[in-house]
């Protein structure tokens, strides 16, 4: 019971997936060494970046700061399953349409974490939107076009687009 | 990096947490935002994690004889969206969302944010102004701790190395309870570089029992008990005057200390401010 290896059976977008990990293992290397859902970045490793971001059991969480072994039981998504699903398709359109990306490493948690404030409902400030996404680096685009792209999936969403 | 080796236990009570830790080189990990990243960094080695997130029963929110109670696994997440800390707790309130980000947020806790004890960090600092205990299981029982007694240094605490700290309770807000909060930082949600967290009854038009506690401005969140009196007289300017014999912060990375010093007096305009309004 305090062992190095552990096994772990998680559902990662929608399937259910036995492994033995390390326990050291966090869960962005798990994702992508293990199952090649390479779509979740690493950045910093510490929790500065959120290239790294998914959702475990529903909520974004920074995957360099949560262990593999933690997510025994959970239901984790990715990039790869929420864009699979269609969930974030319009937001996905909005970024190519708005150039809110350019190198593209931020993305995938960037998408994720805009998806967590838009699920709220209604359409949030500008001021709210960059709050909400102030743990999300990017280097390229200086953030204004992703607050548009933001924006402007809040205001189609809410019906006045 | 990559954490060095470590083993992994699920602890599904306090009890059994304590039991683990008598093992060499435990740690205790709860929401894990800074242990992990001090683990990738390999600025800490333990030999074995003992996993908390299992353990039922530590994430309640009660009130209990003029007290609020916040168990130890609440996170910052689950804090934000609660009445009874919005009603009786508006400090604790009014930090949490400059606490790390949305991420970050839905995966910290309470008890690890006070029992970890950055200097830099919100919760510590609004634990000290709000004059609150800490709840702490040992192999001995539990006892309460109050948070003037519990912050020793630098990452340093009145926790042994075989406590689990189980909840923090303060005293519940009343009509007569003022409170400010106010911090500088270089992007929102990253560590302060110099914050106030400040708690007073109102008296009259005027204020008494003002708690001020600065963080990122020394080893520990520090009261600032000149200017506690000065600000109980009325006196913004002489409360601000006070600062240079409270505080003498050291350089960093973010600041120089005359920069952080100038700033605590920034803080203190605005938060004495906040205290002096009625609360609507």
């Amino acid at each position: 019971m305090t062992e190095r290896v552990h096994d772990i059976a998680v559902t990662v977008n929608g399937e259910e997936v036995r492994e033995t990990v390390d326990a050291r293992k966090t869960l962005v290397d798990f994702l992508r060494d293990d199952l090649a859902l390479t779509g979740s970045h690493v950045g910093c490793e510490h929790g500065v970046c959120g290239a790294c971001t998914v959702r475990v059991d529903g909520v974004i969480v920074r995957g360099c700061l949560m262990l593999a072994v933690q997510c025994d039981g959970a239901r984790v998504d990715t990039i790869e399953g929420v864009s699979d699903s269609g969930e974030i398709a319009d937001l996905q359109q909005a970024f190519e349409q708005r150039n809110a990306l350019q190198c593209g490493y931020c993305t995938p948690g960037m998408l994720l974490t805009a998806q967590e404030l838009l699920k709220g409902g209604g359409v949030p400030s500008r001021e709210v939107i960059r709050t909400h996404l102030s743990g999300n680096y990017c280097r390229c685009t200086g953030y204004q076009a992703i607050v548009d792209a933001v924006e402007s999936v809040a205001r189609a969403r809410a019906g006045h687009g | 990096m990559k954490p060095a080796p470590f083993a992994y236990a699920r602890a599904r009570s306090v009890a059994q947490a304590i039991e683990l830790l008598a093992h060499e080189e435990a740690r205790l990990l709860a929401g894990g935002q800074s242990l992990i990243a001090t683990l990738n960094m390999r600025l800490s080695a333990p030999r074995l994690l003992i996993d908390l997130n299992g353990i039922g029963g530590l994430d309640g929110i009660a009130r209990n004889d003029g007290w609020l109670e916040i168990g130890a696994l609440v996170r910052h997440a689950q804090a934000e969206r609660s009445a009874e800390i919005a009603r009786h707790a508006p400090l604790i309130a009014a930090a949490l969302p400059h606490i790390g980000h949305p991420a970050i947020r839905n995966r910290g806790t309470i008890g690890g944010s006070i029992a970890f004890a950055d200097p830099a960090a919100e919760l510590p600092a609004c634990l000290l102004a709000l004059g609150g205990e800490l709840v702490i299981a040992g192999p001995q029982g539990s006892r309460n701790v109050k948070a003037d007694d519990f912050f020793k240094g630098l990452f340093e605490t009145a926790l042994t190395p075989h406590d689990v700290l189980t909840a923090i309770r303060v005293p519940a807000a009343d009509a007569g309870t003022r409170s400010g909060f106010a911090e500088f930082a270089r992007r929102h949600g990253d560590y302060a570089i110099a914050g106030l967290a400040a708690a007073a009854r109102a008296d009259g038009k005027g204020l008494r029992d003002v708690r001020l506690a600065f963080f990122g401005v020394g080893a520990t969140p520090l009261r600032a008990r000149q200017a506690e009196t000065a600000l109980g007289g009325g006196d913004v300017a002489a409360a601000v005057k006070a600062l240079e014999q409270d505080l003498n912060p050291p350089d960093d990375v973010q600041a120089t200390g005359a920069v952080k010093k100038h700033l605590a007096g920034v803080l203190l305009q605005r938060v004495s401010r906040q205290l002096l309004e009625a609360r609507s």
